[in-house]
């Protein structure tokens, strides 16, 4: 029987974890140890409804309501000294509790202090758009558009940024594989040559580990050149050597059908 | 959408309102002075432009993704080829945020060659911006001296660790090797060298020059509000007037120890960037002729002693079976961090390059966020661009100093 493989993370996995294997967390303080913290984490508790709050490895990170993003952060910018917006993005927790946890990254330059705004979002729902506020975010929320979906919403340029405009999956996705899916694997095919061209052509090695010995049609025989499409195995079988444990989808798959259709 | 195809050419994303007098122009992403794979688009009424579009992407190797599917080890080349004109420093900033993460503490001595390895690849980095920016505005001659030094840098760099460019010079926990012999010699030859290079060349060919001025005095004005509602940090961000310096502000490594000074420049525009770098330049030879004389009493340890993350050093692996199979577990499973998240911000030659880690106490990190600060520069440009002249473009460009390895990752 094949081994069973989780669907909703397909992300490489420890291989192997001891029975008693007991996992420690990073210490974390309480806010009220730290002055300016306390202080801070004051002035947006009497606005904004404040899930969770504590200090972890010298910053402050403040759990909030999805719907009071906008709120808080203007509060952080405008009472609170956080002039800079350093950092934003989110973490994928789809198989675990079907949210996405946006966080925001603040600095104050004059207290040197960091706080970390984070908010859960579920699949689908938006956030707020903190562009009037911090211009930084006009191209981390699109980054963040392109790698997980999440929209913002009010953003002035709700567009792919990394990935091309015309790509379907979200990257950062745990349910998108590394070395992309099958839509990625023909994007290129697709895209320069057309549709009609992928019996020619076939679909994209993806895995950069994978050799194929026999290949006459890529680039791989350097120096050691035969007539296109040539059959140089001798009439020995084919042994693809596949390195990448984490491939999960079978590119070749379509092309031996193409070939089986033949 | 306009259909695509591959002989007629589109602008994807985009929807410019086409008016008779502008014309919509393609910038990059092959073009010498985009620095790497920028492509802008620009919407120019004559000679002016009106609109700006940085379409960045094109450099794009997923390296956010990678992250979460390699041990924390194994990530760390990765790392080399964010910010590749500085890679230590990209090295040093992961290797950072994983030891917050552990809570590790670095032996004195690779804490002092973590330093001056930063600083050298700070130098090298610098030097590069010093070069290109002054190609790309128009004098040749500075490219040549200053590429000059910077390969001494790198021979430098190349004793120290075997390679140029990637250097992996870092290991989370401290730093593979010591200095090699005659190693300090060199570094202060190339130092003093560095020094009296920027008087008697670059600040003598540029520093008064009619034409440097005229094209970079009033170009590229950064107001320190935009600067910091943009997220710009670093050169960018001193350049504005603000003093900010990582290093400063919340030291890490030996910083606190150093003395050095943080310059500034209040004009916010690029000849007074230049001028900052210039000086940058300077704080740095002075902080490797400090660090020179601190490695002297420094005991010989180079990697943290903490078995249940990093190996033991290859001398106990060899002789004593329980070295040997933490060694063993390490290498085949890679370590656990403890679960939490750290976001750790350094100061990087071009910026604030921090690292945020989600760490659910698996071998692999459940999320890396890499915040480079090219990024957030290249972002300015859409704003930045709009009512300069064409051939200020390549101005502002070259000023922001910005490198594709770690806009895409």
């Amino acid at each position: 029987m094949r081994k069973y493989t989780p669907k909703d993370n397909v992300q490489a996995k420890a291989y192997y974890t001891d029975r008693f294997h007991v996992v420690p967390s990073v210490p974390t303080q309480d806010v009220s140890t730290d002055e300016v913290f306390a202080k801070q984490l004051e002035i947006l508790s009497s606005q904004v409804e404040i899930k969770s709050a504590y200090i972890q490895v010298g910053q402050m990170r403040v759990e909030i309501d999805h719907k009071d993003n906008f709120k808080a952060i203007e509060i952080l910018k405008n009472e609170c000294g956080y002039a800079m917006m350093t950092d934003m993005s989110a973490v994928d927790y789809l198989a675990k509790d079907g949210e996405f946890e946006v966080f925001y990254q603040f600095l104050n330059l004059q207290e040197r202090k960091r706080v970390r705004i984070v908010c859960r979002i579920e699949q689908g729902l938006a956030v707020e758009s903190i562009v009037p506020l911090y211009k930084s975010a006009n191209f981390s929320e699109r980054e963040m558009f392109d790698m997980f979906g999440i929209v913002s919403n009010n953003h002035p340029f709700m567009k792919r940024i990394l990935m091309p405009d015309d790509w379907e999956g979200h990257p950062l996705l745990k349910t998108y594989p590394l070395q992309g899916d099958e839509f990625a694997s023909w994007y290129e095919v697709d895209k320069i040559f057309g549709k009609d061209a992928r019996e020619a052509i076939g679909p994209e090695n993806r895995d950069p580990s994978r050799i194929d010995r026999y290949d006459t049609k890529r680039f791989s025989r350097v120096g050691r050149e035969v007539p296109f499409g040539a059959d140089i195995s001798k009439g020995e079988p084919e042994t693809p050597i596949e390195y990448s444990e984490t491939l999960l989808v079978d590119y070749n798959k379509s092309q031996t059908q193409l070939e089986n259709r033949k | 959408m306009q259909q695509p195809n591959k002989l007629s050419p589109f602008f994807e994303n985009l929807n410019f309102e086409r008016e008779d007098n502008t014309m919509v122009i393609n910038f990059g992403p092959q073009h010498p002075s985009a620095h790497g794979q920028l492509r802008l688009v620009l919407e120019l009424d004559g000679e002016q432009v009106v609109k700006a579009y940085p379409d960045i992407g094109y450099l794009h190797r997923g390296i956010e993704k990678m992250a979460e599917n390699m041990t924390y080890n194994e990530f760390l080349p990765t790392t080399d080829r964010l910010d590749y004109i500085a890679s230590t420093s990209n090295n040093y900033a992961y290797a950072l945020a994983v030891e917050k993460l552990i809570g590790l503490e670095v032996p004195r001595r690779a804490q002092v060659i973590r330093t001056m390895l930063l600083e050298v690849n700070r130098l090298l980095s610098h030097l590069f911006f010093i070069a290109t920016h002054a190609l790309d505005v128009g004098a040749m001659s500075v490219f040549l001296y200053a590429f000059r030094e910077r390969e001494f840098g790198m021979d430098l760099m190349e004793d120290y660790c075997g390679a140029r460019l990637t250097h992996s010079a870092v290991r989370i926990g401290g730093v593979p090797l010591d200095i090699p012999d005659g190693w300090m010699i060199a570094l202060r030859k190339w130092c003093d060298g560095v020094d009296y290079e920027l008087k008697h060349t670059y600040n003598a060919l540029l520093e008064k020059n009619r034409i440097w001025k005229m094209r970079l005095e009033n170009v590229g004005v950064v107001t320190p509000e935009d600067a910091l509602s943009w997220g710009c940090t670093g050169p960018m961000l001193r350049g504005s007037g603000i003093a900010y310096d990582i290093r400063k502000e919340e030291p890490y490594e030996l910083y606190s120890e150093l003395d050095f000074d943080i310059p500034i420049s209040d004009t916010n525009d690029s000849y007074g960037r230049y001028r900052l770098y210039m000086a940058e330049m300077l704080e740095s030879t002075k902080i490797l002729r400090q660090l020179i004389i601190k490695y002297d009493d420094t005991k010989p340890q180079l990697m943290a002693h903490a078995p249940q993350y990093i190996s033991a050093p290859k001398e106990e692996i060899m002789t004593q079976n329980y070295a040997l199979m933490q060694h063993f577990v390490l290498v085949t499973q890679g370590m656990r961090p403890p679960k939490g998240e750290v976001y750790v911000p350094t100061e990087s030659p071009k910026g604030e390059l921090g690292f945020y880690i989600k760490s659910e106490g698996e071998p692999y990190a459940y999320r890396l966020k890499c915040r480079a600060p090219s990024f957030f520069h290249t972002g300015l440009l859409q704003e930045l661009l709009v009512g300069t002249y064409i051939a200020d473009v390549v101005t502002i460009i070259g000023t922001t100093n910005i490198v594709f390895g770690e806009v895409d990752r």
